[in-house]
């Protein structure tokens, strides 16, 4: 009977760039370019970016891209480092997020009754304050700058992925076959190494993933607003904020390009996101 | 003396209608029980309360006398009306089987479970070939009761025969107590040594139009 | 002298194009090569184990099949070519599909109104007539599907068939899990329908179930009929069979002793049988 199902299974053929094989490019450039990105503003000469009072408020061309701004620093290469830094700030904070969210959605599934009705209050309480407002006011607290900022994101961007993996290891949890393994002897630590991790394990990537977007956004949100990264480090927030005083002296350039850099990044985590989601999607396999 | 004791065991799930209501009975050891009837008495509820799956709000199950152990290799293992939920999906054949230690030659040979099978997934086999897969991995000197819920009520008659047939042969081999729990009395009749109707054992208003 | 033909299928098969844990697309057949007449005033069951494709039939017919699904062969509707076209035109109307569960209706819509569906204010009496005639209170109608016990939704959907005025009805399993005498009962409207001329095709795994209430009996296996049978035929040792797995299937029934062949060769049962149209072979002859 198996014979007969696998025998009449076979390669589809159908032009080598299937579906699922765009997809699985798709993620990999993405994170290419992101990882590329990140290591291009690491690796870069500050001199690059450094003031040349000779070339102040110059429009785009083809020496300067995105133009100069008016201490005739090339907006180009000051952009690259404002994404790289906004990378690597993400990275951290959303690495710690996910973190906390992995904890505290296995504690609430795992133990449930009343360490659950908490973590549900915190998760609640999290999500009813105003984002931005709960940035700030811990990112002053713990003292501002990078670690503030820092902080500041990777502590308020967790409730969502806690719930989705709390939701996860309780379906697990409850799954026949882990039930069947507890009676067969199995300890705690074998199902949850083998039978809870594995599938929560890409849930939770893609949580990571789709939280990094908003990772970068609000850091270089609270840095616009002058809460977040001391002035001279080329984020993307400062890059803004200084050039709002400049816009209605024509310098048009000085907030379009670092603007523009910012949202085609935050898609790219979006749509490196969504993909991996989709291919880990059993239901995607029809496609 | 009975190796199983049933004793008054209510259950619902919170607070919500009962599911069961006042089941008592024994099974002696080496008794192959049937317990028939038709689908939304409970059953399968009470499988798992027999099992230890599932608290009794009410009552007690005792084993030998005692509560069932709580950790450990349970001496009463359970299989499902479906076994492809009962299999990790992410695991190989082989590595379902071999969860808690492998199977003796004697089971896997007569179970008709090939070699060629342990490096599959479980979608690529049939319900039957599942099925044989979950009954062997609880065929072991540690089982004694064997409670079969609908076990063969998803796969064909040819399943079902050579399914239960060494089942019933292993359970007379090795002195392990079977419950069955099914709706077809066909099956009853030709599996078990006593006969249990549930309409009669459970105690519990039907409402006969969910029927 | 046989009545008339309603529905004829001619070398249907059925596949599904799929992705396997890589990112290779294959093809999976679920159906190979399915032949079956169905005539006025006869219930056909078509017989197979859970899960082995035979609702795949019904959803052909119905041209409901997913979109990753593949197709061959021939269909007729008396006389007429079924396609996609003349089907959706038929649907509902000539041919009716009583599904496998109440996940088939809309969520969202009173379940009164779906009986009555595209068929206008006219069949709201029949629908009324149908309830009553199902033992339905009236006030079922204005119910939302998932208000509706198992029994319930169940006879919903059989109200489904009565209200059109089909000629065809195709019922999937339409009675699971019940008491072989209650599933008896609610099949007895078949009998009624089938007499007053339509055709039936009942797609059940419960052979008892079939050997009561059908007229000819389809048994269903790796993806093909591999013999249509009157009932009658199925008694004794099974020995008016044509094929012999059908014999092995019948023989194997609990209340004919579970009785199994073997293969005299090496002495197993049934785990390595492969079935093909002359019969049935033990796999430890192939190699």
């Amino acid at each position: 009977m198996a014979d007969m199902r696998l025998r009449t299974m076979e390669k589809a053929g159908g032009p080598f760039l299937n579906h699922r094989r765009k997809v699985l490019l798709i993620i990999i450039g993405g994170i290419v370019i992101l990882a590329g990105l990140c290591l291009w503003g690491l690796l870069m000469d500050p001199s690059r970016y450094a003031p040349n009072y000779g070339a102040r408020l110059l429009a785009p061309s083809f020496a300067h891209p995105f133009g100069t701004d008016n201490l005739g620093r090339d907006m180009f290469y000051r952009t690259i480092c404002g994404l790289s830094t906004s990378i690597q700030i993400g990275l951290l904070s959303a690495l710690v997020s996910s973190i906390i969210a992995l904890i505290l959605g296995s504690l609430s599934a795992v133990f449930g009754g009343k360490l659950d009705t908490v973590i549900g209050f915190l998760v609640d309480l999290c999500m009813g304050v105003p984002h931005l407002i709960l940035l700030i006011l811990i990112s002053i607290a713990v003292g501002g700058g990078a670690a503030g900022v820092i902080i500041g994101v990777a502590v308020t961007h967790w409730p969502s992925l806690t719930r989705v993996i709390r939701a996860e290891v309780m379906q697990v949890r409850s799954a026949q076959y882990v039930q069947v393994a507890r009676k067969l002897g199995m300890s705690n630590w074998h199902i949850a190494a083998k039978h809870i991790v594995p599938h929560v394990f890409p849930q939770y990537l893609v949580g990571l993933i789709l939280l990094f977007p908003h990772a970068i956004l609000h850091e270089a949100a609270i840095t616009f607003l002058g809460y977040g990264l001391p002035l001279d480090t080329p984020a993307v927030g400062i890059i803004l904020a200084e050039a709002m005083r400049h816009l209605a002296g024509g310098m048009w350039w000085l907030a379009f390009f670092p603007g523009i850099a910012l949202l085609c990044m935050t898609q790219l985590f979006d749509v490196v996101g969504d993909y991996l989601k989709i291919l880990i999607d059993p239901h995607s396999a029809r496609q | 003396m009975a190796i199983l004791e049933v004793k008054h065991v209510d259950f619902r799930y919170g607070s919500g209608p009962w599911i069961l209501k006042d089941i008592s009975f024994s099974v002696e050891e080496g008794e192959r029980v049937a317990i028939l009837g038709p689908s939304g008495y409970g059953k399968s509820t009470l499988a798992k309360v027999i099992a230890g799956y599932l608290k009794p709000a009410g009552g007690e199950i005792l084993w030998e006398g005692k509560p069932l152990p709580a950790t450990g290799f349970c001496p009463i293992q359970l299989i499902y009306q479906h076994p492809e939920k009962a299999l990790n999906p992410r695991w190989k054949m082989k590595d379902s089987l071999e969860e808690a230690g492998v199977p003796s030659e004697e089971v896997l040979t007569e179970m008709g479970i090939q070699e060629k099978w342990y490096q599959r997934w479980p979608n690529e086999l049939s319900g039957g070939e599942l099925q044989r897969f979950c009954v062997a991995r609880v065929l072991k000197p540690e089982t004694r009761l064997l409670i079969c819920d609908e076990m063969t009520t998803m796969l064909d008659a040819i399943n079902q025969a050579h399914i239960w047939n060494f089942v019933l042969a292993y359970a007379k081999k090795h002195n392990m107590t079977l419950l069955a729990i099914t709706h077809n009395r066909y099956l009853a009749n030709q599996v078990a040594t006593r006969i249990l109707r549930i309409p009669e054992l459970n105690h519990v208003e039907v409402d006969q139009s969910s029927l | 002298m046989e009545n008339e033909v309603l529905l004829e299928v001619q070398h249907l098969s059925v596949g599904f194009e799929s992705y396997n844990a890589r990112v290779e697309k294959v093809f999976f057949n679920a159906i190979t090569d399915l032949n079956l007449t169905v005539r006025k005033g006869e219930i056909v069951a078509i017989v197979g184990s859970s899960g082995s494709g035979k609702s795949l039939l019904a959803h052909a017919v119905m041209n409901i099949l997913p979109d990753n699904a593949r197709t061959g062969g021939k269909m007729y509707y008396k006389g007429e070519l079924l396609t996609p076209e003349v089907m959706n035109r038929l649907r509902g109307r000539q041919i009716a599909f009583i599904p496998q569960s109440v996940a088939f209706l809309d969520p969202l819509m009173q379940v009164g109104d779906q009986v009555v569906g595209t068929l206008g204010e006219k069949a709201r009496a029949l629908q009324q007539k149908a309830f009553e005639h199902f033992g339905l209170k009236q006030s079922v109608a204005q119910l939302y599907p998932f208000q509706l016990s198992g029994g319930m939704a169940r006879r919903v959907l059989l109200s489904t068939s009565y209200v059109a005025e089909t000629e065809m009805i195709i019922a999937d399993e339409p009675t699971p899990g019940l008491d072989l005498k209650i599933a008896i009962e609610a099949l007895k409207d078949f009998r009624v329908q089938a007499d007053q001329g339509k055709g039936v095709i009942l797609i059940t795994h419960d052979i008892d179930l079939a050997l009561h209430v059908a007229d000819k009996i389809a048994i269903f296996y790796d993806g093909r009929v591999v013999e249509t049978a009157d009932t009658q035929t199925f008694r004794g040792d099974g020995q008016g069979l044509k094929h012999p797995y059908s014999r092995a299937l019948f023989n194997a029934l609990p209340q004919n002793g579970f009785n199994l062949q073997r293969c005299p060769k090496c002495g197993a049962t049934c785990a390595t049988w492969n079935v093909d149209e002359e019969g049935m072979r033990c796999g430890c002859g192939d190699s």
